[in-house]
């Protein structure tokens, strides 16, 4: 799989960046895809090298940011959690103030010095993307349990997220999945755009989608 | 002032992105204790609610409308809507709606008057109005039309409503809607109608960690 495809044609709009800005990231895919173990697991390896913080998109309770809150990756300040009325996808598309507040909220309680962003989105479907004016990159995750057909499916989050993780490989003989087929429908949908393959219960550091984060944020500070 | 048509309508658009779909005006609390289950429940509520918080948003929108800038005046106005509201959840629910108005409002205008970090919504509607070439008539109708518009979505989407039964209350509604904008804008000083159930079913919705909408 292709984890360094450098797009020398940047097909998206960029936000209007202020300097020590954070970068944002948005994570989303559809509901038990693992987006919040994922997140979990990213606080854990990259908060001790940098000034994380994480807004979550619970469709329904804070039980996303309550998890992260139990499980102690991230200080209780750290997190803010975002209603949505119904609407999750409409929270990261085309109405993204109550994101901007918490994002906003976040920066004033810790005076600027935050490094990362990740915006969780609340479970939703295929069509469910982030607006450019909320986040700088999304990463888009996907199960395997969910079935091998996803990929192929294509729709916005597994065709033009910066970052498509195919989660919980580890499941595949269970649920009769070819990881073969999933990887190949997703680099040629994708035109050969980063995919990563991945299980926290094998890995549950998630490093290949850290290291990935870390070479974004390099990026985007130059 | 002659209102500007597009203006108007695009503030009145249910898709200008300011955080106003999060909010269901009370309708999810009313919902979970079975105050309303249905159209004609959602009718009942929506009237309740246009004759209180309705006309206090018509009148400090046309307030703040007719202001012209005036800081001093302004400042007033927040502290007499705080004043006129006593559950320190709908204070919040307000602040936090301003404040989603306000970036937009930031975004669009350039010399906005000072209204702090967390103006009551009316009153950034009322402003962002008279900016953008509305007058104080349209500028509480769009209070009045958002109060009973936010409450009949919300509800449309908790209860799985027919949205064509919404659509057709909404126009029944539309006398009520143009009558309170009206006796807004003709007060001189804000009305002080409270409404205790609102109160009480805002402070219950806000200490749920189960909800879907932020009021």
């Amino acid at each position: 799989m292709s984890l360094d495809h450098d797009h020398n044609i940047d097909p998206h709009p960029h936000r209007h960046r202020r300097d020590g800005e954070p970068l944002r990231v948005g994570i989303g895919g559809p509901v038990g895809s693992g987006k919040t173990a994922l997140v979990a697991a990213l606080c854990r390896t990259l908060g001790p090298a940098m000034s994380l913080a994480v807004v979550t998109n619970d469709i329904y309770t804070t039980e996303d940011a309550d998890f992260l809150r139990r499980n102690a990756v991230l200080p209780t300040d750290r997190i803010e959690a975002v209603q949505t009325g119904c609407c999750p996808h409409t929270a990261i598309r085309e109405d993204i103030t109550s994101n901007l507040d918490a994002i906003e909220t976040l920066l004033e309680r810790f005076d600027d010095q935050i490094d990362l962003v990740l915006v969780e989105s609340g479970g939703d479907n295929l069509t469910a993307s982030f607006s450019h004016g909320l986040v700088d990159v999304q990463i888009f995750v996907v199960d395997v349990a969910g079935g091998d057909k996803v990929p192929r499916k294509g729709g916005p989050g597994v065709t033009f997220s910066d970052l498509l993780v195919i989660n919980k490989t580890d499941l595949a003989p269970l649920v009769g999945a070819d990881l073969q087929v999933m990887g190949d429908d997703a680099d040629r949908v994708r035109s050969g755009a980063p995919v990563i393959m991945m299980s926290l219960v094998e890995d549950p550091s998630a490093k290949l989608v850290a290291d990935w984060v870390h070479e974004q944020l390099h990026r985007w500070q130059s | 002032m002659q209102t500007l048509l597009s203006p108007l309508l695009l503030l009145a658009d249910s898709r200008l992105p300011t955080g106003a779909h999060a909010h269901s005006g009370g309708v999810e609390q009313a919902i979970a204790h079975g105050l309303v289950r249905d159209t004609a429940g959602l009718e009942w509520f929506t009237r309740r609610r246009l004759a209180t918080a309705g006309l206090l948003a018509a009148a400090a929108a046309a307030a703040a409308n007719r202001a012209a800038g005036d800081q001093a005046l302004l400042s007033a106005l927040d502290t007499a809507l705080d004043v006129r509201t006593p559950s320190p959840a709908l204070r919040a629910a307000s602040r936090n709606a301003g404040r989603g108005l306000l970036r937009l409002a930031r975004r669009t205008v350039a010399d906005l008057p000072d209204l702090g970090r967390r103006p009551h919504h009316s009153l950034v509607l009322g402003v962002l109005s008279s900016e953008l070439g509305i007058g104080p008539d349209a500028a509480a109708a769009l209070a009045v039309q958002s109060t009973a518009t936010g409450i009949t979505a919300a509800a449309q989407r908790l209860l799985a409503l027919d949205p064509f039964d919404v659509a057709d209350l909404l126009l029944a509604l539309a006398g009520a809607i143009d009558a309170t904008a009206a006796a807004g804008v003709q007060l001189s000083d804000l009305p002080d109608l409270g409404d205790p159930l609102a109160d009480l079913l805002a402070e219950t919705h806000h200490a749920r960690k189960d909800r879907y909408f932020v009021s």
